[in-house]
C-alpha cells in the first residue's frame, strides 16, 4: 500500500492523481472493498439460506404428520359371540376379524391378509376401548374412525410410487386395490393428528405421539427450575455483593466460566456416575436428569444474575442503607426486584436450551421406549428431544415425518419460551 | 412417598411462620413501650427456619442413601454373596429389585424370593423410620424456634445469618459440580487404566471397543487406542471450522461495517437463531438431508462419499457455529477503538482496506479467542456426530469417508444399559476424562487471549 510505489518517477514526488495509472489503481482499490462487501453478503445469505433450508424441510417433512390418514368402517357387532359381562377378556382380534369378514364377504387366504393390512394392527383394540366406553355400540352397527396403517398412510399421502415395480414397494397391487375400493366408498379421511399430541410412544408409527416426551420434558424443567432458579439467584447474589475478594472467591468464579463451556455430553457422564452409580437414583427418571440440566443451566443463571444486579444503579443501594436497612433488607427488598425481570429473561433462556439439550439425557437413559406419559419425577420417562432421537433412528417411513413433526413441536415450545423472554425484557427491563 | 413428607414439612414450616410472628406480635405488644429489635415476621421466619430447613436436609440426604443402603443389608444378607464380586453383587440385587417391581422374566429361585421379602421389609421399615425422624426433627425444630421467640431476641440476625449460609452453599455448588465430574471421570478412568494400560489408551492406533466385550481381547492388543477417534474428532471439528470462521467473520465484518441499521437489527436476529436450534435438530436435518445431497455431489464427481460423511457432520456442525463466531467478532471489532478506525480513512484507505489493513489486526486476539472457544464447542458437541458421523474409527482426511468421534464413542458405549465394570463402560469415562482436558484446556487458552487483548486497549 506504500503510495510511493505508484509515484512517476522524476515527478518530484508529487502524486499524478489524474494518471490512468493512479486511475487503474483507484478502481482496482475500490473493487477489492466491493469484493469484500460482496463476500460479507455471501456469507450472511448462506448462513441464512442454511436457516431456511432447515426449516423448510422440517415443514415440508413434517407436515405429513399432523393429518393422519383414517378408515371408517361399518361393523356390527350384535352377532359377535363373547362374554358381555367381561369384554375385556374376549379376543377382539378374532371379534374384529368375523365382524368385518361378515361385510364384506369371503376372501382368499393371503387377499383377507391383504385386507386386514390395512387397519393399524391395533383396530381391535381401539374399537374395545370405544366399546367399553359406550357398550349401547354392541347393540347393531355402529361406525369406527380407526387409522389406517403406516404403508397405506403413506399411499393416501401420495408418498408411494406406485409406477415402481411391485416387489420394490412396501404395497401390493391386490393392497391397493382394497385401498382404492375403500377410497371409493368415500371411507378414507384425513384428519387432525391429534394422536401425535395426546398418544404416548409407539412402535407403529400411526398411534405414536408425544404426549410422554412433553410431559417428561415438563417434568425435567421443573425439576431444572426448582433448583436452578433458587441455587442460582443466591449464588450470584452471594458472589457480587457478600464474598470477600480471596483465593477461593476467585477460584469459584473461574469455575463457573469454565462449567459453562463443559461439554453437556461431559455432565450425563457426571450424573451416570455419580446420581445412578452413587446414590442409585432411578434410570431414565426425570429427577437425575432435571438435576444434569440444573447443573448445565446453573452457569447461565449466575452469569445474567450478576450483570442484573450490577446494571441496578448504586443510588438505590445507597438510599435503602440510609434509612436504615440491613445489607440483606437492601438486597432483598430493593435490589433483587428491580434486577428480577432481567433474571427471569436470562432463567428463561436458560431453561429453553435446558429443553433442547439431548445428549446427557441420553447417557442417564431417558430414551428408553416408554409407551405411558410419567406421573412423577422418579417414573421412568423420554423427553421431547430423546423422543425424536428414537424416532429419527426407526427404520419405518411413517417415522421420518413424525420426527419432523415432533421437531417442529420442539421448535414449537422455544419459540414460545424465547417470545416470553422477549416479552420480559421489553415490557418490564428498565435502562438506568 | 418423599413428595408428601416435604410437602407436610413445607406446610409445618408455613404454620410455624404465622404462629412464630403471631406470637412476637402478642410479645411485642406486651412490652408495650421498650423497642423491639426485630420485626414479628423475622420471628417467624426463624421459626419457619427451624421448622423446615433441618428435615428437609435431613429427607434429601436420607433419599441419596436409602438405596444404596438397602441394597447393602440386602446383599448381605443373601446366602453366599460374600463369595460374589462386586459386579455380580450389582446383577443380584438388580434381578431382585426387578422381581420386587413385578417384571419378572424368569422365574425367581427361592433366595432371591425371600431376597425380595427382606427388600419390600427394609423399605416399609425404611419409609417410617423416615416419617418418624422427619416429624421428630419437624416437633424439635419448632419447638426450639417457638422458645426463641422473646421481646429482645434479634431473629433478623438470626433469619439473614441463614441467608447468607444458604448463599455460600449455593456458591459452592459450582465447585461441587466440578469436584464430582473430575473425580468420577477420574476415578472410573483410573478402573478402566487398571484393564489397558495408559499407554496403549494415549498412543494405540486401533479402536475396536465392541470386540473387546470377549475376554480373550480385554488383555489388550491395543483394541483402546484413542488415536483414531481423536484424529476424527479433530477432521470433523476441522471441517467445521473451515465453514464457520470464514463465514462467521466475513458475515460479521459486513453486519459491522457495511449493513445500514435497519438490515443489522433484521439479520443479526436471524443468525442467533442458528444458535438456538437444538443440536439433535441439526443432527436429523444433517442425516436427512446434508448427507444425501454431499452423497449424490461425490457421486456426480466420481467419488465414492460414505452415506454418513465427515463432511456431513462437519458441514452442519460448522452452521451451528457460525454465530458463535459471528457475534465474538463482532465484540473483537467494536473493541477496536475508534480514533484507529479514522485515522485509517484519514489516509485515505477504503473501507475495506481499514478492514482488512487496520480492523482484522487489532481484532485478531479477540477473534481467535472465539475461533478457540468455537473449537472446543465443535470438539464436545454431540448429538450432530451421533445422528451423522460413523462408528468405525478410521485413520483418513477423506472428508467424503466416515470417521468417528470421542462424543459419539462416549454415547455408543453408554447407551442401554451399562455395567460398571465392562472396560467397554469404563473406556468412555476415559474418553469423557480426555474430553473435558480438551475442552478446559481450549477454554482456559481463549479466555486468557482475550483478556490479554482486552488490557491492551
Amino acid at each position: 500500500m506504500a503510495i510511493s510505489d505508484a509515484t512517476p518517477a522524476g515527478t518530484g514526488g508529487l502524486v499524478a492523481w489524474k494518471s490512468d495509472a493512479m486511475a487503474a489503481r483507484r478502481k482496482a482499490r475500490y473493487a477489492a472493498d466491493r469484493r469484500l462487501q460482496i463476500y460479507g453478503m455471501v456469507a450472511i445469505a448462506f448462513a441464512l439460506g442454511f436457516l431456511a433450508t432447515l426449516v423448510g424441510t422440517l415443514i415440508y417433512t413434517g407436515s405429513n404428520a399432523f393429518r393422519q390418514s383414517m378408515v371408517t368402517i361399518d361393523i356390527d357387532f350384535s352377532a359377535a359371540e363373547f362374554d358381555r359381562q367381561n369384554p375385556m377378556e374376549a379376543n377382539w382380534r378374532n371379534i374384529f376379524r368375523d365382524a368385518v369378514r361378515d361385510d364384506i364377504g369371503e376372501l382368499s387366504r393371503s387377499d383377507e391378509r391383504d385386507y386386514f393390512s390395512l387397519f393399524t394392527s391395533s383396530a381391535p383394540f381401539l374399537i374395545r376401548d370405544r366399546i367399553l366406553a359406550e357398550p349401547a355400540l354392541l347393540d347393531g352397527r355402529a361406525t369406527f374412525v380407526v387409522p389406517l396403517s403406516d404403508p397405506f398412510d403413506q399411499l393416501a399421502k401420495g408418498l408411494v410410487n406406485t409406477d415402481l415395480p411391485e416387489d420394490q414397494r412396501r404395497v401390493t397391487d391386490k393392497q391397493i386395490e382394497f385401498y382404492n375400493a375403500l377410497e371409493q366408498q368415500g371411507a378414507i379421511s384425513r384428519p387432525f393428528n391429534w394422536a401425535l399430541l395426546f398418544n404416548s410412544d409407539s412402535r407403529f408409527p400411526e398411534l405414536a405421539g408425544l404426549a410422554g416426551a412433553i410431559s417428561g420434558s415438563f417434568w425435567l424443567l421443573l425439576v431444572c427450575f426448582l433448583i436452578s432458579f433458587p441455587v442460582g439467584i443466591a449464588a450470584a447474589i452471594y458472589l457480587e455483593e457478600f464474598a470477600p475478594k480471596n483465593r477461593i472467591t476467585d477460584l469459584i468464579e473461574i469455575n463457573i466460566n469454565n462449567l459453562a463451556a463443559v461439554p453437556s455430553v461431559v455432565f450425563g457422564l457426571l450424573g451416570l456416575a455419580v446420581f445412578l452409580g452413587t446414590f442409585g437414583l432411578p434410570r431414565s427418571a426425570p429427577i437425575v436428569g432435571g438435576m444434569v440440566l440444573a447443573l448445565m443451566t446453573l452457569p447461565t443463571i449466575i452469569i445474567v444474575t450478576r450483570a442484573a444486579l450490577t446494571s441496578v444503579p448504586s443510588s438505590i443501594r445507597e438510599a435503602a442503607l440510609g434509612v436504615g436497612a440491613s445489607k440483606h433488607e437492601a438486597i432483598f427488598h430493593h435490589i433483587l426486584p428491580l434486577a428480577m425481570p432481567s433474571i427471569m429473561t436470562g432463567t428463561i433462556i436458560g431453561l429453553a436450551q435446558a429443553l433442547g439439550e439431548t445428549a446427557p439425557l441420553l447417557l442417564i437413559g431417558m430414551n428408553a421406549f416408554i409407551t405411558s406419559p410419567p406421573e412423577g419425577v422418579f417414573e421412568a420417562s423420554t423427553a421431547l428431544p430423546t423422543q425424536i432421537y428414537i424416532w429419527a433412528d426407526s427404520p419405518e417411513r411413517g417415522f421420518v415425518a413424525r420426527t419432523s413433526a415432533a421437531i417442529l413441536v420442539l421448535l414449537g415450545f422455544l419459540v414460545v419460551m424465547n417470545g416470553i423472554a422477549i416479552f420480559l425484557r421489553q415490557r418490564f427491563e428498565r435502562r438506568w | 412417598m418423599a413428595g408428601y413428607l416435604i410437602g407436610l414439612m413445607a406446610l409445618a414450616a408455613l404454620v410455624s411462620a404465622f404462629v412464630g410472628s403471631w406470637r412476637a406480635r402478642q410479645k411485642r405488644d406486651a412490652a408495650r413501650g421498650s423497642k423491639s429489635h426485630s420485626r414479628p415476621i423475622y420471628h417467624g421466619l426463624n421459626a419457619a427456619i427451624w421448622t423446615g430447613v433441618p428435615a428437609f436436609v435431613f429427607i434429601l440426604i436420607w433419599l441419596l442413601f436409602q438405596n444404596g443402603i438397602v441394597d447393602a443389608l440386602v446383599i448381605a444378607s443373601f446366602p453366599g454373596s460374600d463369595q460374589l464380586s462386586g459386579p455380580q453383587q450389582d446383577l443380584l440385587i438388580s434381578e431382585i429389585r426387578q422381581v420386587a417391581s413385578g417384571t419378572i422374566f424368569k422365574e425367581p429361585s427361592a433366595e432371591v424370593l425371600a431376597a425380595v421379602e427382606h427388600l419390600r421389609s427394609l423399605e416399609v421399615l425404611a419409609t417410617w423410620a423416615m416419617v418418624a425422624l422427619v416429624a421428630a426433627l419437624v416437633a424439635i425444630g419448632a419447638f426450639l424456634g417457638y422458645r426463641a421467640i422473646e421481646h429482645r431476641f434479634r431473629a433478623r440476625h438470626s433469619v439473614e445469618r441463614s441467608v447468607t449460609w444458604f448463599m455460600m452453599f449455593s456458591s459452592l455448588v459450582a465447585i461441587l459440580t466440578t469436584a464430582g465430574i473430575v473425580g468420577s471421570l477420574v476415578y472410573e478412568a483410573l478402573l478402566f487404566f487398571a484393564r489397558v494400560p495408559v499407554t496403549e489408551f494415549l498412543f494405540g492406533l486401533r479402536w475396536e471397543p465392541q470386540i473387546a466385550i470377549r475376554a480373550d481381547q480385554v488383555a489388550g492388543q491395543g483394541a483402546f487406542g484413542m488415536i483414531p477417534v481423536l484424529f476424527g474428532t479433530l477432521v470433523i471439528s476441522a471441517l467445521a471450522m473451515a465453514v464457520a470462521v470464514p463465514t462467521g467473520i466475513l458475515s460479521a465484518i459486513y453486519l459491522t461495517e457495511y449493513a445500514d441499521h435497519r438490515f443489522r437489527a433484521a439479520v443479526k436476529p436471524l443468525l442467533e437463531i442458528l444458535a438456538g436450534i437444538p443440536t439433535i435438530v441439526y443432527g436429523f436435518f444433517a442425516v436427512l438431508t446434508v448427507a444425501p445431497a454431499i452423497r449424490s455431489l461425490g457421486l456426480s464427481l466420481g467419488i465414492d462419499a460414505a452415506p454418513n460423511s465427515a463432511l456431513a457432520a462437519g458441514g452442519v456442525m460448522g452452521v451451528m457455529l457460525i454465530p458463535f463466531i459471528s457475534s465474538l467478532s463482532d465484540d473483537a471489532f467494536a473493541a477496536v477503538p475508534r480514533a484507529m478506525r479514522d485515522g485509517s480513512y484519514a489516509l485515505g484507505a477504503t473501507k475495506g482496506e481499514t478492514i482488512r489493513k487496520v480492523l482484522l489486526p487489532a481484532a485478531l486476539p479477540g477473534i481467535v479467542g472465539g475461533v478457540l472457544l468455537a473449537l472446543s464447542r465443535a470438539v464436545g458437541e454431540t448429538m450432530i456426530v451421533v445422528m451423522a458421523a460413523g462408528l468405525i474409527a478410521k485413520m483418513t482426511l477423506n472428508p467424503f469417508d466416515s470417521v468417528t468421534t470421542v462424543t459419539v464413542q462416549i454415547v455408543t458405549l453408554l447407551i442401554g444399559d451399562s455395567e460398571f465394570d465392562n472396560p467397554k463402560t469404563l473406556a468412555a469415562f476415559a474418553l469423557g476424562l480426555m474430553l473435558f482436558i480438551i475442552t478446559l484446556g481450549l477454554n482456559l487458552i481463549a479466555l486468557r487471549t482475550v483478556r490479554k487483548y482486552r488490557e491492551k486497549y
